[in-house]
């Protein structure tokens, strides 16, 4: 369980947060300048806050109110930076093992030999950082901040420095990560793709306030968030679990609260639980059941909830089931439609929109 | 040009001596004071910063008669030295190694404190959140990078005593096999007839030397530069 709540002024700059998850992924989203890397920074205790409180696992890091404020190298957070930040006089070897022996011996868990495994670092043990490509370094690095046996685990955007082929590698080692080590994860980023592959939870900032805390699900669906949301990126995320795979296709059909969603490029196996995001530009609302059309998924529901008119799109929210799916579309086409809450439309998602950027193994 | 005398062998030993022991006892101060210059920030820190380089603009003499003032044996610090630990740097060899590690002092600092201030401030509290003391951050991460600074530095104050003349004359005089350095020898042997060919020959050694030191300290700056840039040395 992680409890933040924090208030700091710096210069023109107001950071207010608070949130509180126990979820294994804890999402921080927000623009660069949303006050993301502040709140991390207090968590870690590199900047102390005016006011505020943090506590992990009920263990109490600060409490301002009364004088609480354990010093960083006690706090036991392990902090992965967006840089890596080795120490490039250090070995690979001596810069995992750096952090080891501060911790007391009762709460060391990390052990060399695990974590080197588990991030496939052992043909870099002699060499240094200078020499390493960009995610052998954010390897490194996580594996430096494991070794320390941390409460908890902060990554401040660490694909950011990345060229895009190696995200999905790094992505894939966060993923391992979360699944076989149990400690609670913070993840900062500004990418929709990686909330929906790791996150369960998520805290959208907007200019230093913590603006939504919940579910990605839930946050996703909210029309109200969407200038924050990412105005291309927006849409709905539903949690879903593997029902089929037609190899021959390569079509995935997943089961939802409200329907089935078939989709490509999925790498999953019959039974495993899925997160898929389904942007709201690649929805298209139709009054009646299409007949011959070539979009495979055809979902029936009811329009919930219409976004604010402004410009020219509109956003629509559709309840299929019990979860929502947004739909984009231009004000004319709402209006000639004559949409509003209540009626019954088919949301038509086409197959291909939906790959395996959109999916996350939950 | 052939064998030495044994008098100039003893203004070399001496000469080395002297360097090498002003150089050793200036270098944890040095450190400490280019720390406290790169990263601290107190009121008076111009003044202080002013302070540390005075010896690198006054005359070298003006140095060597303050050092005389105040470590003399009738100087404030020089009476209690004597009362205290019966100790006597005036006019001994341990008054020229002061004389030299005060004239290299802020060569060295200087140096340090250039390669401190290089230091990306970020690393070092990575170091912090991995649990790591102010001290051993100092000694595992600050230290380490710094190094090829503190080379330079220990280069520049050894070569700034071999050379010393105007502070070690004026502080502890011309003592042969006490405070009688090399540049003093040779300028000894100017001032006596006949002594050119003693002078040239201390002065070629001077050159020797003083490559030597510049060659070594190269060599362990390259070493230390790839170290600290993280590749394989």
């Amino acid at each position: 369980m992680l409890e933040v709540e924090i208030r700091h002024r710096q210069g023109n700059f107001r950071l207010d947060a608070s949130f509180a998850s126990d979820a294994a992924v804890t999402a921080l989203f927000g623009r660069s300048g949303a006050g993301k890397t502040t709140v991390v920074n207090a968590i870690a205790g590199l900047l102390r806050p005016d006011e505020g409180r943090v506590a992990v696992n009920g263990q109490l890091l600060l409490e301002t109110a009364r004088r609480v404020c354990v010093a960083a190298r006690h706090r036991r957070v392990g902090y992965v930076f967006q840089e890596g930040r080795l120490f490039p006089h250090l070995t690979v070897r001596q810069n995992l093992v750096y952090g080891r022996f501060f911790t007391p011996p009762a709460d060391r868990y990390a052990v060399l030999d695990q974590v080197v495994a588990l991030l496939d670092v052992a043909p870099l043990l002699d060499r240094r950082p200078a020499t390493l490509s960009g995610g052998e370094k954010q390897r490194v690095a996580i594996g430096r901040a494991l070794l320390a046996s941390p409460r908890i685990l902060l990554l401040d955007e660490p694909l950011a420095s990345l060229d895009p082929g190696r995200k999905g590698e790094i992505l894939f080692y966060i993923e391992r990560l979360r699944d076989e080590m149990r400690i609670p994860i913070v993840y900062v980023t500004h990418e929709i793709e990686e909330i929906v592959r790791l996150a369960e939870r998520m805290v959208l900032m907007s200019d230093g306030r913590s603006v939504a805390c919940g579910t990605v699900p839930e946050i996703m669906a909210r029309l109200d968030l969407k200038p924050m949301t990412g105005r291309f990126e927006g849409g709905a995320v539903l949690e879903a679990v593997v029902t089929a795979q037609d190899l021959d296709y390569g079509i995935t059909t997943l089961a939802f609260d409200g329907g089935e969603l078939q989709c490509t490029g999925v790498d999953a196996l019959r039974g495993e639980r899925v997160r898929v995001r389904i942007r709201a530009r690649d929805v298209a609302i139709c009054l009646e059941r299409p007949a011959a059309t070539s979009v495979r998924n055809v979902l029936a529901g009811k329009i919930a909830e219409i976004g604010a008119y402004a410009g020219p799109e509109v956003d629509v929210r559709i309840e299929v089931g019990r979860v929502s799916v947004l739909a984009r579309l231009t004000r004319r086409s709402a209006d000639e439609l004559e949409l509003a809450p209540g009626r019954a439309v088919y949301a038509l998602v086409k197959s291909v929109a939906i790959d395996h950027r959109s999916v996350g193994y939950a | 040009m052939a064998t030495l005398t044994p008098d100039e062998w003893e203004a070399i030993r001496l000469s080395l001596r002297v360097s090498l022991w002003g150089v050793a006892a200036s270098l944890p101060l040095a450190v400490a004071v280019a720390m406290l210059l790169a990263r601290v920030r107190f009121p008076g820190k111009s003044v202080f910063d002013a302070v540390v380089h005075l010896p690198l603009v006054l005359p070298p003499v003006v140095v060597g008669y303050f050092l005389l003032l105040l470590l003399g044996r009738r100087g404030p610090i020089g009476d209690w030295l004597e009362s205290t630990f019966g100790v006597v740097v005036a006019f001994r060899w341990t008054g020229a190694a002061i004389a030299a590690a005060v004239m290299g002092f802020p060569l060295m600092v200087r140096a340090i404190r250039l390669s401190i201030e290089a230091i990306d401030a970020r690393i070092e509290s990575t170091a912090a959140t991995l649990g790591a003391n102010p001290a051993w951050v100092f000694a595992s991460v600050t230290l380490p990078l710094a190094l090829p600074g503190i080379i330079t530095g220990v280069l520049l104050s050894f070569a700034r005593s071999l050379g010393e003349f105007g502070a070690t004359i004026t502080f502890v005089s011309n003592i042969p096999g006490e405070t009688r350095t090399l540049p003093i020898a040779i300028y000894t042997y100017t001032q006596v007839p006949g002594g050119d060919p003693q002078a040239l020959r201390l002065s070629i050694i001077a050159v020797v030397l003083s490559i030597g030191a510049l060659l070594v300290s190269e060599f362990l700056v390259r070493r230390a530069n790839a170290r600290v840039a993280g590749r394989d040395a």
